[in-house]
């Protein structure tokens, strides 16, 4: 049974859908990476799922039970916000247990769960803290006590990360992944951070004006793009894609589009490591040279189009050099520039 | 001159033109005040002269003195807390998303920018006997005649009415202000864990909301004490001294009478009471408040 599910949910601003016939169902017990660039509806969707919006049309079943029409305290879920929410004059104590108080939990199980769900995430000694006197990073450990002293089945994440620094977000990152594994819980993550996505969850929903790009797990996506717009957002960096005719010009060797896919409507694309520096390849001018220690990245400009090539180690390669790019057809990704959908990927 | 010394030296003199207005028409007439109260009033032929707590003694002994304290007592705790539960009340609504906000929002502070003068005028007219506004609505339901200003039992409640339709707007904007600088996500949250909007407002908005309250009552115990414009339009005191209030005695004292010491007198109590509050709020209540 899925432990979350969307069927055709539609949220609509008037004339603007926000979200647009979105479906799909979260596993019990998985991390669910909602991806998108900022507008693309993640967050709303994460809030339709919480019941703090109202869909338009369509249903959402949490634990088989639908909770379309139901409010958010009936749901069965615990949600961490972007800016935590965090009660500002009570004490992180209070603060975990706001909800049990609100439920009317008896005083001894609300004590129990307070030290357990401390215990879990080092807030032991910060129980008599006020939120301001803590720093981001514990902040967001408050928060997530207050998911867990829930003990909600689902839990709702809305961009927890994104206002913690990069230092303290990859700590966070394992520590969220580690918490629920550990505890089990179902978590429906949202992001725009598409490392974020693809090293904690399960499966990535990537989403892009209110619909649904692209559904699996990160390395379905990092290998099987379906269109050119996951291929562009996901990877570090992101693969390059340029219209096959605009290539051709420049009289370099270049692969021919697949048999079916005509050569004015072709992109191709080619991951970074698989672009090649050879003589005779496409020509091209290097704009950005980037060394990253174990690996150099090269930026590099063909026909008006942008090419990264990952070099592993250091390149001796200058800014405004002319140097050929090899798109090896092994590695190309093909796609249909009218429907953007990839025609064909490399086995 | 060292750069301290200097330094020193402009602020002073940037401090000067405020501190000067300041002292003129604040300082000094309040300590003026003081000093008068312990002299006769000044006559023709009687020179003023140093009576010691004679004007005291004489202000104990005055019954209307004493009526225009207890009428001041009951018109703050008329107006305060209901123009303030009010003024959140008006506040948390037009918070909401809902439509024509800005509308409702104006129409609330609407009373707070109208003159004084012309809005007791309107509500003399609501309170008029037999064809007033409220008379007439009371007649459509066959309920019997009052006059609303003109009977002792009622005039203080009419005053306070009135009081507190003006205030109650003043104060929204406050809150309306310090409501939007909380993060609707602290009400998301408390949804989520089920808080209904009554349990998350005294648990989670009211005590954010202290400061601005704390802020709020002060100013409405000013506006209490200080509480003359509408006096003066609607009931001048009256029917029998049951709408004096303090600062109204004290002008009729000073300008009607002309018993200037005595005024001054008067004064310097209202001076004590509205020190005692400010000291007794700032004080007492600060301590138990939120402050981010």
């Amino acid at each position: 049974m899925a432990a979350v599910e969307l069927r055709d949910v539609t949220k609509a601003w008037g004339e603007a859908l926000a979200v647009n016939a979105v479906s799909f169902s979260v596993s019990e017990g998985h991390l669910v990476a909602l991806l998108g660039p900022s507008g693309c509806g993640k967050s709303t969707t994460l809030r339709l799922i919480a019941g703090l919006e109202e869909a338009t049309a369509g249903r959402i079943h949490i634990a088989g039970k639908d909770v379309t029409d139901a409010p958010p305290v009936g749901r069965g879920i615990s949600m961490v916000f972007q800016n935590y929410a965090l009660f500002p004059h009570l004490s992180v104590a209070e603060n975990i247990i706001f909800g049990l108080k609100v439920r009317a939990v008896g005083r001894a199980e609300r004590d129990e769960r307070l030290k357990e769900a401390a215990a879990i995430l080092g807030l032991e000694k910060l129980l008599d803290r006020k939120p301001s006197q803590l720093s981001g990073g514990q902040q967001q450990r408050v928060a997530l006590g207050r998911a867990i002293v829930a003990r909600s089945p689902v839990c709702l994440m809305d961009e927890p990360l994104s206002n913690l620094d990069a230092q303290l977000r990859v700590e966070m990152r394992r520590e969220i992944r580690d918490l629920q594994r550990r505890l089990g819980i179902t978590m429906v993550y949202v992001t725009h951070d598409q490392i974020e996505a693809m090293t904690m969850a399960d499966q990535v929903i990537l989403m892009r004006d209110g619909q649904i790009e692209q559904n699996g797990p990160p390395a379905m996506l990092y290998d099987q793009p379906a269109t050119m717009f996951v291929a562009r957002f996901v990877g570090t960096p992101p693969m390059s894609v340029a219209p096959w005719s605009i290539l051709n010009t420049t009289g370099g060797v270049l692969p021919y589009p697949p048999h079916g896919l005509s050569p004015e409507v072709a992109a191709i694309g080619v991951r970074a490591e698989h672009v090649e520096i050879s003589e005779g390849g496409l020509p091209a001018e290097v704009i950005a040279v980037e060394y990253l220690g174990a690996e150099t990245l090269i930026e590099a400009n063909v026909a008006g189009e942008r090419f990264i090539v990952r070099k592993s180690g250091k390149v001796s390669v200058g800014r405004g050099e002319r140097i050929g790019l090899h798109l090896p057809a092994t590695s190309a990704y093909w796609f249909d520039l009218g429907s953007g959908r990839v025609v064909n990927t490399p086995q | 001159m060292s750069a301290y010394q200097r330094a020193t030296l402009h602020g002073w003199l940037l401090l000067l033109p405020a501190m000067v207005f300041l002292a003129l028409f604040t300082h000094w007439p309040a300590v003026a005040s003081i000093i008068e109260s312990f002299y006769s009033t000044p006559r023709a032929r009687r020179p003023s002269r140093f009576v010691g707590l004679d004007n005291y003694e004489g202000m104990i002994a005055d019954p209307v003195f004493w009526r225009a304290l207890t009428n001041n007592f009951w018109f703050a705790i008329g107006t305060i807390p209901l123009s303030i539960g009010l003024a959140i009340l008006m506040a948390i609504w037009v918070n909401d998303r809902i439509k024509g906000q800005s509308l409702v929002r104006m129409a609330y502070f609407t009373p707070t920018i109208l003159p004084m003068i012309a809005v007791a005028n309107i509500w003399l007219f609501f309170f008029t006997p037999q064809y007033g506004l409220i008379e007439q609505i009371i007649g459509i339901f066959g309920g019997s005649a009052t006059n609303w200003l003109g009977s002792k039992e009622t005039a203080l409640y009419a005053v306070i009415i009135v009081a507190i339709w003006k205030e109650a707007g003043f104060f929204m904007i406050f809150y309306l202000a310090a409501l939007q600088g909380i993060s609707p996500s602290l009400g998301e949250a408390a949804a989520i864990e089920g808080a209904s909007r009554w349990y998350y407002f005294r648990r989670v908005l009211f005590p954010l909301l202290m400061p601005t309250t704390l802020f709020v009552l002060i100013n409405a115990m000013i506006n209490a004490f200080r509480m003359v414009d509408h006096i003066v339009v609607m009931t001048r005191g009256g029917p029998d001294n049951a709408t004096t209030l303090l600062l109204f005695y004290i002008y009729q004292v000073g300008f009607s009478f002309w018993d200037t010491a005595y005024a001054a007198t008067l004064t310097c109590v209202l001076l004590a009471i509205l020190a005692i509050m400010a000291l007794v709020q700032y004080g007492w209540l600060e301590r138990r408040i939120h402050y981010r």
